[in-house]
């Protein structure tokens, strides 16, 4: 058996079985095969250094293993690394392909058969490929490619037991024109034709593992590969007459802003229904009140009541009011988990549609603006639903730089779900005008933060370029098993972090440094907020838990203008301690310390800015509420405009000491 | 001219990708150098969306500014 690298995933191996690995480009239906070839039985493990997951299964007397989609395996992202790595450890590749795509696709497969692995190639969606007028030689493709090729419609079942009979077949292909007589001398060396090659097209980390020098062929290797696959692509594919579908149709709507913005607020508006009024409210007020407050509380509570007195030290941690067995369960079973499932199933439903890479198109033009591209409107639309769970997902983005900002923008200002609920019960009661005085306010602090650290961060951040996959409607199995399997993910992940953060408040609770807190804090919310003594406490509570924050102003007596001072506040505030935890991991002791820090003097800040700003256009009585927002939206705009000049001379400077930048923008 | 100066329903050829990263992406994707191409739609200040047979990509103009090709 070849050696593993530092694939660690555990799983125990019978003898003499295979490892089979299941590889293919992002939308070939690779996840329904391998749940079709597998049953039920199917072990989940998270790659080593990354929330990816990988699926593995008995088949037979062999093993298959799941390798996230990718359109090559070299090193450009964390998927490609572990789709490179399982792949380097196959004993055979099941390469599943697009028929509809066969261009793009093909490309991995040459890759694939240029490691020197036995592979069987399971051509799939030959169906849909009919219907777009495409015919595909399949006998020729397999003699070209040198290996057996399944045509196969995974979605209907059909070729499922050719697939299993040609692994038996699976054998070496013919590599791409000109790559032998350079792999020799290299494979000599290091022993393995796999390796031999990522070092050859300059993969930094397989050379590292054989002590020797990445190599710079990748482009021309790259070139050559793109030639092969084109040259039987020419030969294999008919094409009958393209006729334009619905589906065309509406994709192309989704990106045209005119069409795209009412799709995507619509879209948001159905995801509101869904999460925001029948999860947020109907599911959880049976989950949070009915079950774990109503039935789990008082249970536990009186079950370990026996043992420990509820004031004592232990007491107070385990059952108290922020108890780790009594709000941090309830909390992340009754509220988070229904919201969270229900956010993880829309955005399974996007990915699987094809929806995604368009709301990021159209996105894109205002996410470069902040030095993000259309990608990262994915964790924005998450950290509505939990910041925490909105932040684990900027791994997702191409960059260090990227990461920071979204992360920074995410913890000041998007509001999670639980609080999102309080704050919208509150400001329903106060009219139109306040409503959109809170909306564009959190707007304007969103764009403004986001062009300043676009401006301070070193580096330059990455462009847009992504594969428009053709729209389908999803599979619910496999957009079922997506949102469950994240679901848990997330639990395992951020469980330990709410914990810690219950133990933590708790002993500030007893030891008084809650108070000592909230009494420091009075002065600014009286003087410079002009908001009562007590709204500090609400201030406070939000440290715990964002919406026991908003919660606390409920009760208490406020005007028009103070409510929403203080909602701009407590948004822009400090995320729940989980959210910390998770950005501390993320971003590492400095940069999460900074971003905490931050969210308490721009909250405070702006806030009391909105507040003097009201008092300046209204005396004691109601703020005229359009100059108000006008002159918000004028300070913003002068120190965006600000940014924009110093970016520019940036450039300007940057042209003459070229270089610099370019190493700090690797980092 | 640049990919960013292109319109909806023009065929070019790509002439140029300067950067060595994006250049192997493009590779991939079968849209790399001396591929011939069609501008499937343009966002207003945004990407650009081009396709070869049925694959279709979407750059940003950022990228697309950087991108040099010659009109069909």
């Amino acid at each position: 058996m070849k050696h593993h690298h530092n694939l660690t995933l555990e799983m125990e191996l019978p003898k003499d079985a295979r490892r089979i690995v299941l590889a293919g480009n992002p939308n070939t239906g690779k996840s329904v095969f391998f749940n079709a070839l597998t049953g039920l039985y199917v072990d989940v493990s998270n790659y080593p250094g990354t929330t990816l997951e990988i699926c593995h299964s008995r088949l037979g007397n062999d093993v298959l293993i799941d390798t996230p989609g990718v359109y090559g395996i070299s090193s450009f992202n964390d998927e490609e690394r572990i789709a490179r790595d399982i792949i380097l450890s196959a004993d055979v590749v099941l390469n599943v392909v697009n028929a509809v795509h066969l261009e793009r696709d093909l490309f991995l497969t040459q890759q694939i058969i240029d490691t020197g692995v036995p592979v069987v190639v399971a051509l799939n969606m030959v169906d849909e490929a009919a219907a777009r007028g495409i015919e595909i030689d399949t006998g020729l493709l397999s003699e070209m490619l040198g290996v057996p090729v399944v045509p196969t419609v995974a979605v209907k079942k059909q070729g499922f037991e050719e697939v299993k009979a040609a692994l038996s077949r699976a054998q070496p292909g013919r590599l791409t024109p000109g790559l032998a007589e350079r792999l020799q001398e290299i494979q000599n060396r290091v022993g393995n034709q796999g390796d031999a090659l990522l070092i050859l097209e300059g993969d930094a980390a397989v050379a590292e593992r054989h002590g020797v020098e990445p190599g710079n062929e990748r482009e021309d290797i790259y070139r050559r590969r793109r030639a092969r696959v084109n040259q039987v692509v020419e030969a294999v594919v008919r094409i009958a007459a393209r006729e334009s579908r619905f589906g065309t149709v509406l994709g192309r709507w989704m990106i045209r802003p005119l069409t795209g913005i009412p799709i995507l607020l619509l879209t948001l508006f159905v995801m509101y229904q869904v999460i925001g009024v029948f999860i947020a409210q109907t599911v959880v007020d049976f989950t949070e009140e009915e079950i774990m407050a109503g039935i789990y509380e008082p249970a536990v509570s009186s079950f370990v009541g026996r043992f420990l007195a509820e004031d004592s030290v232990f007491g107070v941690i385990l059952i108290g009011e922020f108890g780790v067995l009594t709000m941090t369960v309830t909390y992340i079973l009754g509220l988070l988990l229904p919201l969270i499932v229900g956010f993880y199933f829309f955005l399974a439903l996007f990915e699987d549609s094809g929806y995604l890479p368009r709301t990021a198109t159209l996105a894109d033009r205002v996410l470069t603006g902040i030095g993000l591209n259309g990608k990262a409107i994915i964790p924005f639309i998450l950290g509505f639903g939990c910041v925490t769970m909105a932040t684990i997902t900027t791994r997702m983005l191409n960059t260090d730089r990227e990461r920071r900002i979204a992360v920074f923008l995410l913890g000041l200002t998007i509001p999670c779900s639980a609080q999102l609920a309080v704050i919208a019960g509150m400001l329903a009661g106060l009219g139109a005008p306040y409503l959109l005085m809170y909306v564009l306010v959190i707007l304007i602090v969103f764009l403004v933060v986001g062009t300043v650290l676009n401006t301070i961060f070193a580096g330059r951040s990455t462009h847009l370029l992504i594969d428009l996959p053709p729209l389908r409607v999803p599979r619910l199995g496999n957009v079922l098993k997506k949102t469950a399997n994240r679901a848990f993910g997330f639990l395992r992940e951020a469980t330990p972090l709410f914990i810690l953060g219950a133990v933590i408040i708790s002993i500030m609770q007893l030891t008084g440094a809650l108070t000592a807190v909230q009494r420091g804090l009075a002065p600014i919310t009286v003087g410079w907020l002009s908001l009562p003594m007590e709204t500090a406490t609400a201030f406070i509570m939000g440290i715990v838990r964002r919406d026991f924050g908003a919660a606390g102003l409920l009760t208490l007596e406020l005007t028009a203008v103070q409510t929403v001072v203080a909602l701009i506040t407590i948004t822009l505030f400090v995320p729940c301690i989980a959210s910390v935890f998770i950005i501390l991991k993320e971003r590492g002791f400095k940069d999460g310390a900074l971003i905490w820090a931050s969210t308490w003097l721009i909250a405070f800040s702006v806030g009391g800015t909105v507040m003097q700003l009201s008092k300046l256009f209204g005396g004691n009585g109601d703020p005229n509420v359009a100059l108000v927002l006008a002159a918000f939206a004028g300070l913003g705009g002068a120190i965006i405009l600000l940014c924009r000049t110093i970016r520019r001379s940036g450039r300007a400077d940057a042209a003459k000491s070229a270089g610099v930048d370019a190493i700090k923008a690797t980092e | 001219m640049t990919l960013d100066r292109v319109r909806r329903g023009q065929t070019f050829t790509i002439t140029n990708i300067p950067d060595a990263l994006i250049r192997a992406q493009a590779i991939r994707f079968g849209i790399a150098e001396g591929e011939t191409v069609f501008c499937e739609e343009v966002v207003p200040a945004g990407p650009i969306i081009i396709s070869k047979n049925n694959q279709e990509i979407a750059l940003g103009r950022g990228l697309a500014s950087q991108i040099t090709v010659d009109l069909r």
